[in-house]
């Protein structure tokens, strides 16, 4: 079974963002940039399944500028076995990379496509769903585990108020959870040899897929600044804070 | 005026306090259609008709609906579109899970946790963990949008008189099935709702150390119990207790943050509290940027002192 990971390159997770003084944005020049870190946790339950005999090949898959072939370059060097970048510098909103991705799976056929929940810049949480729905598959979103059986895989997913399982047959997309795995370091010799693993480059257009934003950002701006407050000097004083709001 | 079509979260019991925020968030953009889809839950219609504004419910009663499965609920939201000009769901695990699923079938990009309705298709949105709050504008001809439970009022539970529609879908659409839950049982508040937060950090060493220190504290307040990613990942808590840009967003009355620093992750989570207190043997832990109230000092003497003296 061959096993799909679309993978964002996005502002690093410990980089505080920054809104551009005229609102456009944020600020992402002379920025830290890593691979979205659900997107490592799906390259490592890849992994994972192909370790133990479930998967054959993974396919590490990413929308983006030029420098997203970095992203891709440290999904091979985890273990993913070949990559292909489809090449823009335009903003490609989720409905865009969805369709791409249906394309590829269209190419690829893929038992599982596994993708993070949400990428952590634009906090949609949509890209997986979308997936499904544009192949007609079944989804199992925010997975904390995976198990392949036979001709379906089993889902334990985080909901409000604790864990559900669901059971989908295949070909079905996952999307992880921070609790699935904990994703592996590339060794050094795995970056040298990733370096050799090949990386194909696409276009939007090569798969016919119109990637024109529908939203249009009218602005982006600071949130409400909370001012720090006071510090007391004791239990008692705490006590009496309390007391004030009503809660004691 | 525009329709919209409200998805409503419930047990198949009763209606979840989520979709009030939703009804709120849908009622700015014009006539409130409500969709319950489960199985045996009239009662849950009855009640949502109840609700205040709401014009019309639409009831799909089929063993296929019981348990929100994405698969199953979406294609009937798409029929139910074609009369409506707008999708509107809580931004709940469920919620998320079945919207953009809605939005891919319709060809519309979707608009997610919103925070304000600024226009008859623009609002305005969390992005980069709350860093960023982004003003979009749609294009498509229809709407998909998921609503942040905690910026908009509750939609009042009664006043309403919503007419029942019974409706009937494809049902099972033989892609998955539902193998089962396991739901944390608990005698305090659920978080998302409650007025008073008490959330503990990795500070509180072991799960035994979490529970001895912070559930006093919470069951003398009335509280709800949250915790930080940290503490979540150490195994102090279940994962549901997590507050954050990938857990739970919350913004309560008293948000009482004990050995958390205060990652911006953290923060994400629950910036939008009213009064947020923090304790922290650090005084330069970030938590203080942000807190109301605040006090340094070692926590395992002064939690267990502030919960004697309450």
């Amino acid at each position: 079974m061959k096993i799909l990971v679309p993978v964002k390159r996005v502002i690093d997770y410990n980089v505080k963002p920054r809104v551009k003084a005229d609102g456009t944005g944020v600020d992402l020049a002379n920025v830290k940039m890593s691979m979205n870190p659900f997107d490592e946790i799906a390259v490592e339950e890849a992994i994972r399944l192909k370790e133990k005999g479930v998967a054959t090949e993974i396919v590490a898959v990413s929308v983006g500028p030029q420098k997203a072939q970095e992203t891709l370059r440290t999904a091979l060097a985890m273990g993913a076995d070949r990559a292909i970048l489809v090449q823009t510098d335009d903003e490609v909103e989720p409905l865009g990379v969805a369709k791409l991705l249906k394309a590829i799976a269209d190419e690829e056929q893929p038992g599982l496509v596994v993708l993070g929940k949400q990428a952590i810049d634009d906090d949609s949480n949509q890209v997986g769903q979308m997936l499904a729905a544009l192949m007609g598959r079944p989804q199992g979103t925010f997975a904390s585990k995976v198990e392949v059986e036979g001709d379906s895989v089993s889902v334990t997913r985080e909901v409000d108020g604790g864990l559900e399982t669901v059971k989908l047959s295949l070909p079905a997309i996952v999307t992880t959870d921070l609790r699935l795995n904990e994703p592996r370091y590339a060794s050094l010799p795995n970056i040298m040899k990733a370096k050799s693993k090949p990386l194909a480059t696409k276009t939007p257009a090569d798969y016919g897929v119109d990637v024109a934003p529908r939203l249009k950002t009218l602005k982006v701006s600071e949130p409400p600044v909370r001012s720090a407050g006071i510090k007391v000097a004791d239990v008692d004083a705490l006590v009496a804070k309390l007391k004030e709001l009503g809660v004691a | 005026m525009a329709k919209t079509l409200v998805w409503v979260e419930h047990d198949n019991t009763s209606v979840k306090d989520a979709t009030l925020a939703a009804v709120t968030a849908a009622s700015q953009l014009g006539e409130v259609h409500l969709l319950v889809a489960g199985s045996g839950c009239a009662a849950v219609a009855d009640q949502a008709a109840k609700i205040a504004g709401v014009g019309k419910v639409h009831l799909a009663d089929n063993a296929a609906y019981k348990d929100a499965l994405a698969e199953n609920v979406a294609p009937l939201i798409v029929d139910l579109m074609g009369h409506h000009d707008a999708f509107v769901a809580p931004a709940t695990s469920h919620g998320k899970n079945i919207a953009p699923r809605v939005a891919a079938l319709l060809d519309v990009m979707q608009v997610s946790d919103i925070l304000s309705v600024e226009g008859p298709k623009t609002f305005t949105r969390p992005t980069y963990a709350g860093n960023a709050i982004a003003t979009v504008e749609s294009s498509d001809a229809k709407l998909v949008i998921t609503v942040r439970g905690t910026a908009f009022a509750k939609a009042e539970t009664s006043g309403g008189s919503g007419s029942v529609e019974a409706v009937s879908g494809a049902g099972d659409a033989g892609l998955s099935s539902f193998v089962g839950a396991e739901i944390a049982k608990s005698e305090r508040p659920e978080l998302t709702s409650a007025k008073i937060i008490v959330s503990g950090g990795r500070a509180l060493k072991d799960s035994e150390t979490f529970k001895a220190t912070i559930f006093p504290l919470a069951d003398k307040l009335g509280a709800a119990v949250g915790a930080s990613r940290a503490a979540v990942d150490a195994g102090y808590v279940p994962n549901d207790y997590q507050v954050g840009q990938t857990g739970k967003i919350v913004a309560p009355e008293v948000y009482i943050a004990v050995g958390i620093s205060g990652a911006i992750q953290h923060l994400a989570g629950m910036k939008d509290s009213k009064t947020i207190i923090a304790i922290n043997k650090d005084e330069d832990a970030p938590i203080f940027q942000v807190a109301d109230i605040g006090l340094v000092g070692d926590l395992f003497n002064v939690v267990p002192e502030l919960t004697g003296k309450l």
